[in-house]
């Protein structure tokens, strides 16, 4: 522990800790840009400089050390003066459409400049622009970065990736895709960690909430809608709701609102994807010799982008399953559109997900029907399907609740903790566990396994077939660890669940944005919350699963389900490294 | 009314020096790996700003060339851009009225050709190829990637033995480049932004010096592969030092009685003195490295038997050969090569140059040893002809200057023709050619050419060719190794190319260089060796790197080595240079601006903590 001084308040701190970390945890704030605990402590954009006594200039706080007897001050005239200069160097080479950004209203650099007391601009404006594809799903816009280097720290030190890095030297040095790629020549998952940990509207994912009022307006056609699981836990924030109020039922009232002809669940998919990729496992593990190991969940497509991109060798471990969006969509436009008695053609699925790679997911040429349709028309992130509602203006806090509509609504706890890390292999287990021995397991038999950041394993036995050792990890730094040491024989599992974003759906890159907060843990108590309060905990107990394959598949791994609710995933491939 | 004023610079005149000052300062300082085609558009601002404004060429045309510039590097040029600029600046150059105009003309000329592929990425790709990838200036001119920054630290801090352990971490002869290292890590020290570069060395040699005994690492468990390593010079111990630690059964295959090769052979002791090198090798040695002096390769054992009994093989032989002028009367008595003089002094055997006139000819580091060792073996005369000037010679200024102070004579622009024999055979006299300087070559070097002046003759007893060196290749055919004007080639990854496992390195492949490049070299392929051996040994350190206290650093005087005083030390062997105080280690390492944090540095490539 070290005695310091900050704004003439004596404190004692640990010696480790720099000056910015000090002076927060005696709530005195200093305004910071690029920084981001332990993932960018760069010191780039000065703004959060303080004056230190007995040194001449001035130092960032945000990554120098505290020393014993320091003297530190945050507000005095000279810094708020330097403050202010350096914040308006950078707004002179911002792009500051904060109207039509969708960034507006949450932006970093936007809230220091409204807490600067700026009335002009101090320097002409230098805007710089690099083209970049619209056909990609991920955007970056040249105009707006302000070279936080965020994005390349996330990709490298949380990721792993190395998808973005500096180009150019000198006064051109910003921001690009690394190797002199362009963007969808890399092996990026489209996690989009990068643009929940930008601070301004830089990256962002490409708006697809157009195609589905369009969808909306037209009455010819039948618009379903699906709500992953992670987005309940988020959807709210925000919009001024509090925890209470925003519930699902009232998610649901608001998609009602937007007009949407049938609101649907995808914790109904999840169960659905339980029962295939539970039943695969069990053929997989009854038939050990034929199969690779470990079996490889196939739900986050993120991850299955970072197996083909990455470990293609492990293409096979992965379960055949589809993701519970996609097979949501096959199940809408076949199994409900037969029920319902509707045009296949005429429904128009539309999933609502934490993610940027559902986007890409549901444009593979796999997934797509007899009739050559896709399964999921369009894919909304959490933050697009706010941006609606903020449109809707609808007084959200006190719309009535709403139940989802049938057959594709209701949903049991296991469906539900898919949206968070250990949730699939809890959910995958309790319901393996029944078709094995034919009786339930403890529900929370499994949950040493779920909610942990990072990598975890256990071994549990299931009477009759056997001890599974399973590994679950989240964020693809932990991914890549795992799968190397799976390589190189330091490990061996039976059953691996891996999500690319860390935390899991809850902390996915579709997720509303709260810059310097990681929001996956937070969310994910909701989840694991509403699964044991949940009246079913077993993805088997579904009553409308139980109809589905009574009425339509038979059973899990038929043949009509193999054709509909599985997939191959060599019928496409990932850019070639280069 | 005043005929003639007389001015005298006033205070303001003296700022605009200073800045001048600094921009010089300031460009020697440029970081590695800033683009060119961005410091050729600086450069040609400045031209512009230089133009007096008469002529249309270099008034107007330099703006033009530095907008075309400008838009390479905004990314909104074509092909037909480049060729805008090479006949805009070949105009200027051509029409220009003097050299503020053809001087810039023909530097963006040079830029076109010289770095050609850093406009074409502009233009073609949008990109840029400079990098920041190595952000800290010393670090990354140092062949061996050494941790300056880091040691450099732990001597401010107090800890010289952390020090010497962190520089063996990439280089095991610390001692040898506290002595003799040309230090290139100096040369754009960011510190000489605002006064002058670090003193690498000197704190380097403070470290060594006051470190105490400090252990290795431990080796990896054994692999039970086996290493050959022909030559015990630096790059040959150094691959042997880390191979070992990583496990491997090395074995060095020594000529000479002893170990250190040039270090050894090549310089004198009163620029390292022979207690360091042994104290040197004997640490590397510990970690266990057998070693077989007086092996003759090719009479002994030959390089085939040596790869066939070992599963890897290093040559690291050196270039122990002499170089000839090719003049008249090279085989008289009393002519002998740098080489064959400071290898027998190397041995302790002591020529008698007493009273002698001793003439040695050559301008390079060499050149400089054999004249101040012949100073101290007590000759009458030393003169030192060169047939360039004195400030082309390639050695060290500060070398020339120690010979001139010692004594020596050197004679400038004289190129050696013949020597004259006296009837016993042996050298009387050197015959030299005056020459004149001339236009620049290829090389930026002025070439001298013959002046019109008759011949000299220079009276000598003894005279001693100091005029490079060349790798003896005996042996080589047998395994087919390919050679390039004498040098053997091998690739990046220090392996032949048509070889497979035998790797080769240090002053064999690259001709006579610094004790440092073969250092790198000899790393280099301690880490190629292990791969091919099909392990990923990786070489770390456990010391904590203190992180920078805050501290201001206005500019400051650089603390340089003394050295004994001239008419003293050119009577003995004794080491030249005087070391670093305590107190002037504690100023001169606190001047480091730690770009290991600083900067670039605490966001990328700062530092590499294993190889």
């Amino acid at each position: 522990m070290v005695k310091i001084t900050i704004d003439g308040m004596s404190l004692e701190v640990p010696a480790d800790i720099t000056i910015l970390e000090a002076a927060r945890t005696a709530g005195i704030n200093i305004p910071t840009l690029c920084y981001l605990k332990d993932i960018n402590e760069i010191a780039a954009c000065r703004i959060c400089v303080v004056e230190v006594e007995g040194v001449d200039r001035l130092v960032p706080a945000c990554n120098t050390k505290v020393e014993e007897g320091m003297v530190v001050l945050t507000n005095t005239n000279r810094v708020k003066e330097n403050r202010k200069i350096n914040l308006q160097l950078i707004l002179s080479q911002h792009n500051s459409n904060c109207p039509t950004c969708v960034r507006n209203g949450n932006c970093t650099l936007q809230r220091l400049a409204a807490e600067s007391n700026l009335s002009s601009d101090l320097y002409s404006k230098k805007i710089s622009s690099k083209p970049w594809s619209k056909d990609n799903h991920l955007i970056r816009d040249e105009s707006k970065c302000i070279k936080c280097m965020r994005c390349i720290q996330i990709c490298d030190k949380v990721q792993k990736m190395n998808v973005w890095d500096v180009i150019n030297t000198g006064s051109r040095t910003t921001v690009g895709v690394s190797g002199n790629r362009k963007f969808n020549e890399t092996d990026c998952t489209l996690c989009g960690q990068c643009i929940t940990h930008c601070p301004v509207g830089a990256l962002r994912v490409n708006d697809d909430t157009s195609k589905v009022i369009a969808a909306l307006t037209d009455p010819e056609i039948t618009t379903v809608v699906q709500v992953a699981p992670a987005v309940r836990a988020a959807w709210g924030e925000h919009l001024g709701l509090t925890k209470e109020q925003a519930t699902t039922g009232r998610m649901v009232a608001a998609l009602r609102r937007l007009g949407f002809d049938y609101i649907f669940d995808t914790n109904f998919a999840a169960d659905l994807t339980v029962m295939e990729e539970g039943s695969e496992f069990i053929e997989r593990f009854t038939h050990k010799s034929e199969y690779a190991w470990p079996m490889l969940t196939s739900c986050c497509p993120g991850w299955v982008r970072f197996v083909k991109g990455n470990f293609p060798q492990y293409t096979d471990n992965l379960s055949t399953a589809k993701s519970p969006q996609q097979m949501f969509g096959a199940a809408a436009k076949s199994y409900f559109a037969e029920k319902v008695g509707i045009d296949p053609k005429k429904i128009f699925v539309v999933s609502i997900m934490p993610c940027v790679a559902k986007k890409s997911e549901c444009k593979l040429p796999a997934h797509v029907n007899d009739n050559g349709d896709p399964d999921v028309d369009v894919v909304l992130t959490t933050r697009e399907f706010q941006r609606m509602l903020l449109a809707d203006k609808a007084d959200l806090g006190s719309l009535p609740e709403s139940e989802f509509d049938s057959p594709l609504g209701q949903s049991s706890g296991a469906g539900l903790i898919f949206g968070a890390t250990g949730g699939v292999m809890i959910a995958a287990l309790r319901s393996a566990y029944y078709l094995v021995t034919g009786k339930n397991p403890d529900a929370d038999a499994f949950s040493s396994i779920g909610g942990k950041i990072g990598w975890s394993e256990a071994v549990f036995t299931i009477p009759g077939a056997g001890e599974v050792k399973v590994a679950v990890v989240s964020g693809l730094s932990n991914a890549r660890a795992l799968m190397e040491a799976i390589e190189t024989g330091k490990v061996a599992y039976d059953f691996v669940e891996v999500m690319a974003c860390p935390g899991g759906c809850a902390g996915g890159g579709g997720q509303p944005i709260h810059d310097g907060f990681e929001m996956a843990a937070q969310r994910g108590d909701i989840l694991w919350e509403l699964d044991k309060k949940a009246a079913n905990r077993f993805s088997h107990e579904n009553p409308d699963i139980q109809a589905l394959y009574r009425d339509y598949f038979e059973k899990p791994l038929s043949e009509k389900a193999h054709h509909l609710l599985h997939t191959d995933h060599h019928t496409w491939e990932m850019p070639k490294k280069k | 009314m005043s005929r003639l004023l007389l001015r005298t610079p006033d205070q303001s005149q003296a700022l605009i020096d200073n800045l001048y000052d600094n921009i010089e300062r300031r460009v020697g300082a440029t970081p590695p790996g800033v683009c060119p085609v961005d410091m050729a558009l600086s450069f040609l601002e400045m031209c512009h700003a230089q133009t007096c404004g008469k002529c249309t060429p270099c008034r107007i045309g330099l703006g033009q060339l530095a907008d075309l510039l400008r838009q390479v590097l905004d990314g909104e040029a074509e092909l037909e851009t480049l060729d805008l600029i090479r006949s805009t600046a070949a105009a200027i150059e051509e029409s220009a009225d003097c050299a503020i105009g053809t001087n810039a003309a023909r530097v963006v000329l040079d830029g076109l050709k010289a770095f050609r592929d850093d406009y074409l990425s502009h233009v073609k790709n949008k990109a840029c190829l400079g990098s920041m990838n190595e952000p800290v200036p010393c670090v990354s001119l140092c062949p061996a990637n050494v941790d300056i920054p880091g040691y450099i630290g732990l001597i401010a801090a107090g800890r010289p033995a952390d020090a010497v352990k962190l520089i063996r971490k990439d280089n095991p002869w610390p001692i040898a480049c506290a002595y003799i290292c040309e230090h290139p890590c100096e040369a754009k020290c960011r510190r000489s932004m605002m006064d002058a570069p670090m003193n690498i060395r000197g704190l380097k040699k403070y470290a060594v010096n006051n470190a105490g005994e400090v252990e290795n690492p431990p080796c990896a468990p054994a692999t039970g592969k086996k290493v050959a390593i022909v030559g015990g010079g630096p790059a040959g111990l150094t691959a042997a030092y880390y191979l070992t630690l990583m496990g491997h059964k090395v074995t060095v295959y020594e000529r000479q009685k002893q170990l250190g090769g040039m270090l050894r052979y090549g310089i004198p002791s009163y620029r390292f003195p022979r207690e360091k090198i042994d104290e040197e090798i004997r640490n590397i040695l510990s970690v266990g490295i057998e070693v077989k002096t007086g092996v003759n390769i090719g009479k002994d054992i030959t390089l085939k038997q040596l790869r066939e009994q070992n599963d890897a093989l290093y040559i690291a032989i050196g270039a122990q050969g002499d170089k000839k002028v090719g003049m008249e009367g090279e085989d008289c008595g009393n002519v002998m090569s740098a080489v064959e003089m400071l290898g027998r002094i190397g041995d302790g055997e002591m020529p008698d140059f007493k009273g002698k006139k001793v003439v040695v000819i050559g301008g390079g580091n060499v050149a400089m040893d054999v004249t101040r060792t012949s100073v101290r073996l007590g000759a009458e005369k030393v003169t030192c002809v060169y047939r360039r000037r004195q400030i082309d010679m390639t050695a060290l200024p500060e070398e020339v200057e120690g010979a001139l102070a010692e004594g020596a004579e050197i004679l400038q622009l004289q190129a050696p023709v013949r020597i004259e024999a006296d009837e016993n055979g042996n050298a009387a006299a050197l015959w030299v050619q005056p020459q004149i300087i001339g236009a620049v070559g290829r090389d930026f070097r002025p070439r001298p050419s013959k002046a019109d002046l008759p011949e000299m003759r220079i009276e000598a007893d003894i005279i001693v060719l100091a005029i490079g060196q060349s790798v003896e290749n005996d042996g080589f055919e047998e395994l087919n190794i390919q050679t390039k004007w004498d040098n053997i080639i091998a690739g990046e990854d220090t392996a032949l190319p048509s070889q497979d496992g035998i790797f080769a390195g240090g002053d064999c492949v690259t001709g006579p260089a610094t004790a440092i490049k073969a250092i790198a070299a000899g790393k280099a392929a301690a880490a190629n060796i292990d791969s091919y051996l099909g392990y990923n040994h990786e070489i770390t350190v456990d010391v904590d790197i203190p992180s920078p206290k805050l501290a201001n650093k206005p500019a400051h005087g650089r603390v340089n080595l003394l050295e004994r005083e001239a008419n003293e030390r050119k009577n003995d062997f004794v080491c030249i240079e005087c070391e670093m105080t305590d107190q002037e280690a504690r100023v001169e390492s606190s001047r480091c601006l730690r770009c290991d944090y600083f900067g670039y540095g605490c966001f990328k490539g700062g530092r590499n903590t294993k190889w």
